[in-house]
């Protein structure tokens, strides 16, 4: 029986051990020569392989930008496509350097799994949607009573949506997938009455559905779901690094700085955008960070910056029309603030 | 012990070509080797869950679950702990696993017999069976059910009617539910005492055929005391039971009894995959009795049923049993594949368990634990069915 426990302990234990990670993130990545991220394997406007079989999407552009900042090139970058189930292993065991997946930043992921948010590059909050064409009557998510729910595994959706129907005295009946995408066929197949998950997902779902117009949104936002890039905990520099790619990408915005000004915007005389481009004399800013002084400007020719991101993937440029809303600037009304580089 | 008896008569050489040293030495070189390598990985995988501050023991199990699970056979709600989820989880997977390993048993003994068939049709239908289940993946067979089949039933609106107040639609089989009211207990214990008296009269009947040869009629008397009892304190009761219909909700079909398209999907599938495997199992047990025994039951002027019941099948069973628990083995491994659509089996509750607390290590362990418990109670139980039925020596 000894025998027995140990063999099952040492083969549960060797998965781990044998890619577990090492302490400096950074080292790795250079020399393997790319940065491995896990996304999710198919959300429009956050991660999905387009037409060319190339992977775009919010999500997605986040991690060329730190490819950019550490290697000057926005394409040394390798996408792992993650269910939400798989998504914290991955990370924890080191499979991926960066976990940029839409998702939602709690104090249980930041403690107890061993996760370090580095920022929200998406404020979101839960909904559902439902069939209209089906349901006609149904208006809000309070007529939702006894009503089967399909809801991918593993997420805080899952939880939300326990807390919500308890909250309002509510039955219903939770189906539960752990791909995404059989979520979705489930729900468009009719085995559900509504789904459930982020409201800048739903709107993404929607237009996978074989009718995307029988589909509503229904107006209640029942939780907060600020999604963000996650890394390892116990890699400071690393950290450090992911978070103010995150930050450079705000700052260029409200600098003004875009992809296609950048090289002209090197030459401004004013110190604030020199600061930031690492064009001004004896600069250490890049070089502390474990980086060339020169990656705000690589970020912004590989992706733009957090604004021009936004716009392309999930904004007007892009199918799902999402409204900048609380996602913009803090200049602009929105939540977005990137702290000072200097 | 006679090698000892040749070893101890010449003086002793060196003790390196004594074989017996030679042996001891290698065994425990191969196991300090083991214990260190267990313990290099233990102690590796310790360091690195500290250094990235992930919480390490089974005190998770006690905390709050707070997501829901819709098919349980116990009580649960998302204040239960993630002990009790995982524990419906168990349950689930040792209950499509049980249904599995008795309709796929039944299913596998027609077709395998049915491929030794007089008829060619059936032969012919049985051989296509087998050829057809066999030379699928289970998961293909699982979807196959789940999206080909029971997705394309109509919606909830225009559930098919089925008779004795059933359902049948894209949410799965309702059918209505029996509510036993206060004298229900009489029945059951009608039924209890029906079952002790078939045996009883089985026992009866056997003896006195053994010292008379007189024959009695065992199954129609059996048949009538199981059902015939408890049928006669159903009335003598009072008729104590309601019964609750299915009936049209908002959303879905509320009341009765529902089996959901996840379990049937993966209940159908897993028998009728294990099915194939099975019929080979029971074609070749009966193959593998000499014809001789067949010639023999002829000669004694059995017909070829009883023949085949009292003379080829007890036989056949002796090489039919050991390759017959691997496959409920199989079975039972392979509901595993429920994550794929969506049935709350052991591994997809753990999943999520492991997921919203990060415990992978420890729930890996739970995995490995339960279903290594499931297969070895299968086992010897399957061993105990096969001492019993093993060939005795008299």
């Amino acid at each position: 029986m000894k025998q027995l426990a140990m063999g099952i302990l040492s083969a549960a234990a060797f998965g781990f051990v044998a890619t577990a990670a090492s302490a400096d993130t950074l080292d790795d990545v250079k020399a393997k020569g790319f940065v491995q991220c896990g996304v999710n394997s198919g959300l429009a406007g956050f991660s999905a392989p387009n037409d060319k079989g190339e992977w775009t999407g919010l999500d997605v552009d986040f991690c060329r930008a730190v490819a950019a900042a550490v290697f000057g090139d926005g394409t040394k970058v390798k996408f792992t496509g993650l269910s939400a189930k798989d998504r914290f292993t991955a990370l924890q065991s080191g499979e991926i350097d960066i976990l940029s997946r839409n998702t939602t930043w709690t104090i249980n992921r930041d403690t107890a799994l061993g996760l370090n948010f580095a920022g929200v590059t998406y404020y979101d909050g839960q909904g559902f949607m439902i069939n209209a064409k089906k349901l006609p009557g149904v208006n809000s998510a309070l007529q939702l009573s006894g009503a089967a729910i399909c809801v991918q595994a593993g997420t805080t959706t899952e939880l939300n949506l326990a807390d919500y129907f308890k909250a309002n005295k509510m039955e219903y009946n939770p189906v539960v997938f752990e791909k995404f995408e059989e979520a979705n066929a489930a729900y468009d197949a009719g085995r559900c009455d509504a789904y459930t998950t982020d409201q800048s997902g739903l709107y993404a779902v929607r237009l996978q559905m074989s009718a995307p117009d029988d589909h509503v949104v229904l107006p209640e936002i029942i939780s907060k779901e600020p999604l963000g890039p996650s890394v390892r905990q116990g890699d400071d520099k690393w950290f450090d690094i992911v978070k103010w790619t995150y930050y450079a990408l705000l700052n260029t915005e409200e600098a003004g700085v875009t992809q296609a000004n950048v090289e002209e915007m090197k030459g401004s005389d004013n110190p604030d955008t020199k600061r930031l481009l690492g064009t001004e004399a004896e600069t250490k800013i890049g070089t502390d960070l474990g980086l060339s002084n020169d990656w705000v400007v690589n970020i912004v020719k590989a992706t733009g910056n957090y604004g021009e991101i936004f716009e392309r993937n999930v904004g007007a440029g892009s199918p799902l029309k999402i409204a900048r809303g609380i996602n913009a600037l803090w200049t602009k009304g929105g939540l977005q603030y990137g702290m000072p580089i200097r | 012990m006679a090698q000892e008896a040749i070893h101890d008569a010449p003086a002793r050489a060196s003790l390196i070509y004594d074989p017996k040293v030679r042996g001891i030495v290698f065994q425990v070189v191969l196991v300090a080797l083991l214990v260190m390598g267990v313990w290099w990985i233990v102690d590796n995988t310790i360091e690195n869950l500290r250094r990235s501050n992930i919480s390490t023991g089974f005190a998770f199990l006690r905390g709050r679950a707070g997501f829901d699970i819709s098919d349980r056979l116990i009580e649960y709600s998302s204040d239960s702990s993630y002990g009790r989820a995982l524990l419906v989880g168990v349950l689930n997977t040792a209950a499509v696993a049980a249904a599995g390993i008795v309709t796929a048993t039944i299913l596998g003994f027609l077709v395998g017999v049915g491929r030794l068939s007089n008829n060619w049709l059936i032969r012919k239908l049985a051989t296509f069976y087998v050829e057809l289940f066999r030379n699928i993946p289970p998961l293909l067979v699982i979807l196959f059910w789940y999206q080909g089949v029971l997705a394309l039933l109509p919606n909830v609106r225009d559930s098919l009617s089925l008779p004795l107040g059933s359902y049948l639609n894209n949410r799965g089989f309702y059918f209505p539910r029996f509510v036993w009211e206060p004298g229900a207990g009489l029945v059951l214990a009608g039924f209890i005492a029906g079952i002790v008296l078939s045996w009883y009269v089985a026992r009866r009947a056997k003896a006195r055929q053994m010292a008379t040869g007189q024959q009695f009629p065992v199954l129609l008397t059996s048949l009538l005391l199981i059902i015939g009892l408890p049928l006669l304190a159903f009335l003598l009761a009072g008729l104590p039971v309601s019964i609750d219909y299915p009936q049209k909700g908002t959303f879905n079909l509320t009341g009765g009894t529902n089996v959901k398209p996840e379990f049937l999907s993966l209940y159908l599938a897993l028998s009728f995959y294990t099915a194939a495997f099975i019929a080979e199992i029971v074609r070749a047990g009966i193959m593998g009795v000499p014809k001789g025994q067949t010639e023999a039951y002829s000669a004694l002027g059995l017909r070829s049923n009883l023949g085949l019941r009292l003379v080829v099948i007890p036989q056949a069973m002796r090489i039919i049993i050991p390759p017959l628990t691997s496959q409920y083995l199989n079975l039972t491994k392979n509901s595993s594949l429920a994550v794929a659509i969506g049935y709350p089996d052991l591994y997809a509750i753990g999943g999520t368990v492991l997921n919203q607390t990060g415990q992978a290590i420890e729930v890996v362990v739970i995995f490995m634990v339960v279903y290594l418990g499931i297969s070895i109670v299968t086992s010897l139980f399957m061993n105990w069915f096969n001492t019993k039925m093993a060939l005795k020596e008299r």
